[in-house]
């Protein structure tokens, strides 16, 4: 797999370097203004009970980019994406997505304009066949129609080309050959690869991966790292929520950063880690080594780490609450 | 004991009437609950909404029957909708209470003294059913052969039921194999996953119920017109769990398995019966133990007994597929 990540290569410099120049320019503070942006956020404000779990008052993701959103606990990341693609509904606040108002539209209709979204706990349809699965990514489908589902004539030739684009998707994502399995027979790194083969079925713009490593063998790692660069260049804009920070600083173009709800810090990866504010965010304040540092890294990677793993728990537990 | 007898009832069973009622009543079911994964504990309002728009609309109001089925139909929606909108929202258990709730709610309803000017009451109405037979295209006599021998009216309305249960059959499976049905289908396993892929779930499963329940109601057209007579008690929630033994029997999300449940069913309840009865004839249960009167109760505890094997030694039911109930873990 890991020729997908380096095959490439030649084509992969282009748009990441386009996006490198376009966001060079870009002041390094929360609320910078893009040349292009794709999502403007503006004032978006989501409260539980006496909790305000976001409140940023304006952030704007560039088109054609990897944007990292990162923060530490409770940071209201997970809630954020939510929000931003329907799943949640703010008590304020504006965003668009390509110029179009997209506040408080339905979940389904944000997915149809474009921007789709992969969860945190995946969520492969296990009963399903992962061909199945991708097909049930696709657009536009005339079967899906109840009056027009009982005649297989109306949809077969349909039916036959997006099995055709699924099989040639799962080829990409090394599936191809579980087509016909059931989905809940895969391991969890291949129901993360199921789950973005199976977003990129309907041509997204924005693809918002919402901790694409969580629970992944190290061993796919490198993988599924190759298929979210493949994306950018792609053309696709890509919007993720990570807790690994070496991923963050490997493939990240730009990197948001939460905490306490709002936006703290922007920046490429390695100013943003140097950052006292971001450094202040996760380690409390009282620390006078960068993030960046190279001899103290490898010690606070493990306090960071200890750190991110409680809070995935708790953002699991959170999840559960807020989304049942 | 005669055998011969029992046997010969056991396999009229079969294909009676009350197979065919409950096969349609879970071919409903089984797209509500097999495909789509919605909880709808209230069939029996549904097959008691079909029974009674025929009954109320010929007995009471004098229309002809095809008006009653008309508005057996047109009311079975209603309810399916008045069910869904405020329930399909939120998360599946809601639709479990409010079907359950609404279903003691009808049934209470159709046997009410406030009422009863149009639903007969705690009577139940009859006198509704010969717009229907008076369309039977045989003759008097007794057609078919051995255990499956019948009358021209319980023929008619066998061949009716029959040719109903066929129709569903074959449309669930036309349905079902679309994309339509694996968007169902994908909602059963996860709904927010769907969401997330553009699908509007919500009209999705409204889809579902209806079409679930207007399938039930063509059960109630069976029950009603093959009885000849309606009768509140009769759509008390044991019908819906019987319509969930016989689908979970037969197999959920298989086109057959709720066909092949309700035989299994019924045959089981006959086979029971005449056994149990002729064991107690010929002296080989004590009295102390089992009297004849309480072989009706012990017949079903035996069908409990078995319902229990089943989901000890074959969870997915007689058609399902093992491989796919084994992957319940995400």
């Amino acid at each position: 797999m890991a020729g997908d990540t380096h095959a490439p290569a030649a084509a992969e410099g282009t748009r990441k370097q386009a996006a490198t120049r376009a966001l060079a320019d870009v002041p390094r503070v929360p609320g910078a203004k893009k040349p292009d942006p794709v999502i403007v956020a503006d004032g978006v404000v989501r409260r539980f009970g006496g909790l305000t779990a976001v409140s940023v008052e304006h952030v704007e993701i560039q088109r054609g980019a990897i944007t990292a959103l990162i923060g530490p606990n409770g940071a209201g990341k997970t809630t954020f994406f939510n929000l931003l693609t329907g799943f949640d509904r703010p008590d304020e606040g504006q965003w668009s997505f390509d110029g179009t108002d997209l506040a408080r539209v339905p979940a389904h209709k944000v997915a149809r304009r474009g921007m789709v979204r992969t969860f945190q706990l995946t969520k492969a349809l296990s009963r399903l066949t992962v061909l199945q699965n991708m097909l049930l990514g696709a657009s536009g489908q005339k079967g899906e129609s109840l009056l027009r589902a009982a005649f297989a004539g109306i949809w077969r030739s349909q039916e036959k080309a997006n099995t055709e684009r699924a099989m040639e998707l799962l080829g990409r994502f090394k599936l191809d050959a579980k087509a016909s399995d059931f989905a809940g027979s895969l391991s969890g790194g291949q129901r993360k690869l199921l789950e973005m083969a199976r977003a990129l079925m309907s041509d997204p713009q924005v693809v918002m991966l919402d901790e694409p490593m969580a629970g992944v063998n190290p061993a796919l790692t490198q993988s599924l790292l190759g298929h979210v660069k493949d994306l950018r260049e792609q053309g696709m804009t890509v919007l993720f929520v990570e807790h690994d920070m070496d991923m963050v600083r490997d493939i990240s173009d730009w990197v948001v950063v939460m905490a306490q709800g709002k936006v703290v810090a922007e920046g490429p990866p390695d100013s943003v880690m140097a950052d006292p504010a971001v450094i202040e965010a996760y380690l409390g304040g009282h620390h006078d080594v960068s993030l960046s540092d190279d001899t103290a890294a490898a010690e606070l990677e493990r306090t960071v780490e200890a750190e991110v793993e409680a809070e995935i728990a708790a953002d699991e537990h959170e999840k559960g609450r807020h989304q049942s | 004991m005669d055998i011969g007898s029992i046997l010969s009832n056991a396999l009229a069973a079969a294909i009676g009437l009350d197979t065919i009622i409950y096969a349609l009543a879970a071919l409903g079911l089984n797209i509500q609950f097999g495909y789509a994964g919605l909880l709808n504990f209230g069939q029996a309002a549904f097959v008691a909404i079909g029974s009674y728009g025929i009954a109320s609309m010929v007995t009471i109001a004098g229309l002809p029957f095809g008006v009653g089925i008309l508005v057996g139909l047109l009311a079975s929606v209603l309810f399916a909708l008045l069910l869904g909108i405020p329930t399909l929202r939120l998360r599946a258990d809601y639709l479990a209470i409010a079907t359950i709730a609404a279903s003691e709610v009808v049934r209470l309803l159709a046997r009410s003294n406030s009422l009863g000017a149009y639903t007969g009451g705690s009577n139940g109405l009859t006198g509704f059913a010969d717009g229907f037979y008076d369309l039977n295209p045989f003759p008097a006599g007794t057609y078919g052969f051995g255990p499956f021998e019948n009358n021209a009216r319980t023929t008619w309305i066998l061949l009716v039921g029959w040719v109903l249960v066929a129709l569903v059959a074959l449309a669930t499976w036309a349905i079902m194999r679309s994309p339509w049905g694996r968007v169902l289908k994908g909602i059963r396993e996860d709904e927010d996953a769907v969401r997330a892929l553009g699908k509007n779930v919500y009209a999705y499963k409204m889809q579902a119920l209806v079409l679930g329940g207007l399938v039930g109601t063509l059960a109630g057209f069976v029950f009603s017109l093959g009885r000849a007579a309606v009768q509140p008690d009769n759509y008390a929630t044991a019908f819906t769990f019987f319509t969930y033994t016989v689908l979970l029997l037969g197999g959920a999300a298989r086109v057959l398995g709720p066909v092949v449940g309700a035989a299994i069913f019924w045959v089981v309840l006959s086979l029971t019966d005449g056994l149990l009865r002729g064991a107690i004839a010929a002296g080989w249960v004590p009295d102390g133990l089992m009297t004849t009167t309480q072989v009706g109760q012990v017949r079903f505890m035996l069908v409990g007994l078995a319902l229990m094997l089943l989901m000890i030694y074959r969870p997915q039911g007689i058609f399902g597929d093992r491989r796919e109930l084994a992957l319940d873990g995400r």
